[in-house]
């Protein structure tokens, strides 16, 4: 099937099998391998991107069902080579140690942050309930997304 | 200046652009996909393979059976445990989950499409699933691969002195016995496993791309196994997506995938999917325990012993030091001191899958913090005395350190006493326990407080006792100061996530007197860097931290003859003063390491006998294990009605020694601290009669999300390693010793006015309202 998918602003067109995930269209197809694959019943999140701005488990979307819309991947959070503010938050708090999590968790925070921009400690952590992460035991997750917050109110 | 403190991390910069290089993002020219049919049964004998359907698929390139393993003499390989196991099983399956068959073909789909058409006819057979049964008479022999072995039996080890620990036993006025299971978790990395090869036809060399955490190892095993010349195979572990002892071993995939290359010709990816990482891979505990505890009736302990029945799985494959079939948890007299302590332990094989050493757990360390810190909690109650109070009087007290433990550890350093009361006082211990006499009074909802003190035994080790199949567990460092300064260091172990990047250079800068943005780390790639071990075991801060300080010094060292010259003094005048030498009382003449690094690349004329330039190398061969400790108090809230725990609070205290990147220690605490609170409330790997795995998705398997963690609250005492030239000890595993002990101590304590003393994790809903109901069913087989 021949779809396009708008993905960090720029249009994809590919022949791709109607079976093909977005996952794996984002990876193997557009070589954005800052989505990453990690379980195979939607329960790790490390997949997540945003699909028309809301925040979607790539790996349970088939890519057909992209077609004509916008997906953001972790690799268009960086903006003219200014960093999101989430993506530094995780860098000031020590959010990420594997990495492998990371993308996904920042997507989620961005999103969050966009509909809520001063989210308590129990908001962030139930936003981002669907998602694992083995390293960090969430504690500076949740501080990063934090500082992300404070330093847009401050901004 | 010191160059140790918290500082952000360099790896981050690509992580969170999305620019990492995971081994699944490793994409090679005409590179094809395999994949791995798996055994639907737990025991069963093969009786026939069809594959010619599916190498009549059009994108099919191979398919592999054990028949074409074995004639490469490839079909079994070595475990690291001298054992060994089936690439692809020819004879019979000995676990669900087990490698049958390999597919390579043009893509991963049509890959997982061909193994549909590989017809297996297995004749099942009985399975042994409770290791109980293991030894029975009657129990089906799994390894009948094996000369003459006729039945399950693996190995009979013991420790310490059992004469001294009977005498004591017998005379003594409490004693308190316990069973408890370990029961076997995964360590589940959000990266699975899985490789790149690429062999080169032409040129004979091989290039593996795979998350290893010990990639040298892994070279030389690889030689052992495929035949291959050591130095015509390169294995590079790029970045890992978390690994806590998952990603130490070699897997059949791994062969697969190398022996697919080899035969297309062309590189051939292979990924597990989840359910064949919690299947198939490293499992860790599976340890069922028999505790007994003898003390005074004023609460002073004397002696612990221990039976263990150590479920190993269908193959022997644990990785740990050859001398120590139990790893190390020999250490389980933990932080006290007893005047005699005896385990024995006999491992089995059952329809399992292999492992049993991973998972953050320092070689086993866990089971045995977990075993005492539970025999110390059950004689509170049967003494009637505060588990703080009677842990606070056996610990060893700091005047008797270096301490040589019952069972022969000889422990470094401690200030326990010191570090229980921090996390007391942190804690609130007092006001804790009258809030739940207030609770338990007015008959209000249940609260428990747990405590756990650890003491871990890491770094392994000096090289003349501890080996992996042979390999002495030393690691080298190489240093290199190029003319204008720059540092670039190259270690044998291997990130997963700990920010070795980051460390390694923070503690060349604080040697060399140097920015750690000035030193870049190499790691993971075996043609790049010098031999070692790897990463497990906590033992990349005590052996290859340790083998960075030594080369670093190496450099100063060479790099004072250089400035003795150019400041025309002689080596032994000279002082190393806020990273520069300068001459002995005159701070001003000092030279920095950029403009000796100059100097000793251009034409300045050096003494005699001495070679210009300042890189190094070095071997660093650990002349103890270090020693890190803790003292964690949990709080539980239980709700009776539906058996739900809640962690109120989690108070860690950790000492690991100096700390070279605070924040990064305590990231790691946390992530412990997690995994700590996932294996006891939630991480179920349980198998029904037949041996099938009811754990094999995350579905079923559970890990802590964000909801189930509290914010933890974290301190530190700092007591150096004597030894260890930085004095650090790791921490990497500290915390996922030491809380699990802590969380069922306090669940456990939750449910004293229903006159509960014990209770196996996981600590499910289930478990616990069964248990309240005075019916706890076994946590490895079938829930009831
Ligand atoms: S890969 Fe696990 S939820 Fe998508
Ligand atoms: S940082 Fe490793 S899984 Fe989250």
């Amino acid at each position: 099937m021949m779809i396009t998918v708008t993905v960090n602003g720029q249009a994809h067109t590919r022949d791709v099998e109607p079976r093909m995930l977005l996952v794996h269209f984002l990876r193997d197809e557009l070589r954005l391998t800052g989505t990453h694959w990690g379980c195979d019943t939607s329960n790790c999140g490390v997949c997540v991107v945003h699909l028309d701005g809301t925040p979607v488990k790539s790996c349970s979307v088939l890519a057909v069902m992209a077609d004509g819309h916008e997906v953001t991947t972790v690799e268009g959070l960086e903006r003219d080579g200014e960093l999101d503010t989430v993506q530094k938050g995780f860098v000031e708090c020590h959010g990420l140690q594997c990495g492998f999590c990371t993308p996904g968790m920042m997507l989620t925070a961005r999103w969050l942050l966009d509909r809520d921009p001063d989210p308590s400690e129990a908001e962030i952590r139930e936003a981002i309930s669907g998602q694992l992460c083995r390293c960090t035991g969430y504690e500076n997750i949740v501080r990063s997304v934090r500082w992300a917050a404070e330093s847009e109110a401050a901004s | 200046m010191s160059a140790y403190g918290r500082m952000h991390r360099k790896e981050d910069a690509r992580f969170i652009r999305g620019r990492g290089t995971y081994t699944d993002d490793v994409n090679l020219p005409g590179m094809l996909h395999g994949a791995v049919l798996r055994s639907p049964h737990a025991h069963a004998a093969i009786v026939s393979i069809d594959t010619s359907a599916a190498e009549a698929h059009p994108k099919v390139k191979a398919v592999i059976t054990g028949e074409t393993l074995a004639g490469l003499r490839l079909a079994w390989m070595p475990t690291l445990s001298g054992d060994t196991q089936a690439v692809l099983a020819t004879d019979k399956v000995r676990f669900q989950g087990q490698e049958v068959a390999f597919v390579v073909a043009e893509d991963r789909y049509a890959a997982r499409d061909a193994l549909e058409l590989i017809d297996v006819e297995y004749e099942p057979l009985p399975a042994v699933v409770d290791a109980r049964r293991a030894l029975d008479e009657d129990a089906p022999v799994i390894r009948d691969d094996l000369d003459g072995k006729a039945d399950n039996h693996i190995f009979d080890w013991q420790a310490g002195d059992k004469a001294a620990t009977d005498a004591i036993f017998e005379r003594a006025q409490v004693t308190v016995a316990q069973d408890m299971l370990y029961p076997r978790v995964h360590p589940a990395p959000l990266e699975t496993c899985g490789a790149v090869a690429d062999f080169d036809r032409v040129t004979g060399k091989l290039t593996v791309w795979c998350p290893t955490q010990a990639p040298h190892a892994h070279r030389t095993l690889y030689a052992m196994v495929a035949g291959i010349p050591e130095h015509k195979i390169r294995v590079i572990s790029p970045d890992i997506g978390g690994g806590f002892g998952n990603k130490v071993g070699i897997y059949p995939g791994y062969v697969c995938a190398i022996v697919g290359s080899i035969v297309t010709g062309r590189p051939v990816k292979w990924m597990e999917d989840r359910s064949e990482n919690l299947m198939s891979t490293s499992f860790a505990r599976d340890y069922h325990m028999h505790g007994e505890i003898a003390a005074t009736r004023d609460g002073r302990i004397q002696a612990i012993r221990v039976k263990v029945l150590a479920d190993h799985g269908a193959f022997n494959g644990t990785a740990q030091p050859t001398k120590y079939p139990a790893g190390f948890f020999h250490v389980f007299t933990g932080s006290y001191d007893l005047a005699a302590a005896h385990c024995e332990v006999t491992g089995v094989y059952t329809n399992k899958a292999p492992g049993g050493v991973a998972y953050a757990c320092s070689f086993r360390v866990t089971e045995a913090v977990y075993l005492v810190e539970r025999l110390v909690d059950v004689l509170a109650v049967e003494l009637d005395m505060d588990p703080a109070e009677l842990r606070m009087r056996n610990l060893l007290k700091p005047g008797q350190f270096p301490y040589t433990s019952p069972t022969g550890w000889e422990y470094d350093s401690g200030d326990y006493p010191r570090t229980l009361r921090l996390a007391l006082d942190m804690a609130g211990y007092d006001k804790l326990r009258a809030e739940q006499a207030d609770r338990r009074a007015a008959g209000g909802p249940l609260m428990g407080i747990g405590i756990s003190f650890f003491t871990e035994a890491v770094g392994a080790g000096p090289r003349k006792h501890m080996d992996i199949l042979g390999l002495g567990m030393a690691d080298g460092a190489e240093l290199r100061v190029h003319p204008t300064g720059k540092a670039v260091l190259r270690v044998s172990c291997q990130s997963q996530g700990q920010g070795h990047e980051t460390t390694f250079a923070q503690i060349v800068a604080q040697e060399l007197g140097m920015s750690p943005g000035d030193v870049e780390v190499v790691h993971g790639d075996t043609d790049q860097t010098p031999f070692g071990l790897g990463t497990y075991g906590s033992r990349s801060t005590p052996v290859s931290g340790a083998a960075t300080a030594m080369v670093a010094r190496k450099v100063r060292e060479r790099a004072r003859v250089v400035a003795s010259a150019m400041l025309e003094a002689s080596p032994e005048d000279l002082e190393w003063a806020e990273g520069r030498w300068a001459v002995r009382g005159d701070p001003a003449t000092g030279k920095s390491m950029a403009e000796i690094a100059l100097a000793a690349h251009s034409g300045l004329e050096l003494p005699e006998g001495v070679e210009g330039h300042l890189d190094a190398v070095c071997v660093y061969n650990p002349p103890n294990l270090t020693y890190p400790f803790g003292a964690y108090v949990c709080v539980v809230d239980v709700d009776p009605g539906t058996g739900q725990v809640k962690v109120r609070r989690f108070v860690a205290v950790d000492d690991c020694g100096v700390r070279i990147n605070p924040m990064i220690v305590e990231g790691q605490i946390h992530g412990g601290l997690a995994d700590g609170v996932g294996m006891a409330l939630m991480q179920l790997m349980a198998f029904d009669e037949e041996g099938n795995h009811l754990g094999a998705s995350f579905m079923d398997y559970l890990l802590p999300t964000a909801v189930e963690c509290p914010s933890w609250e974290l301190g530190e005492t700092v007591t150096p390693s004597p030894h260890h030239p930085i004095g650090a000890k790791g921490v990497g595993e500290s915390a996922t010793v030491g809380s699990p002990a802590a969380v069922v101590n306090a669940v456990v304590d939750a449910l004293r006015p229903y006159g509960v003393r014990h209770a196996d994790m996981p600590l499910t809903p289930a478990n616990v309202w069964l248990t309240i109901q005075g019916r706890p069913f076994r946590t490895d087989l079938a829930i009831p």
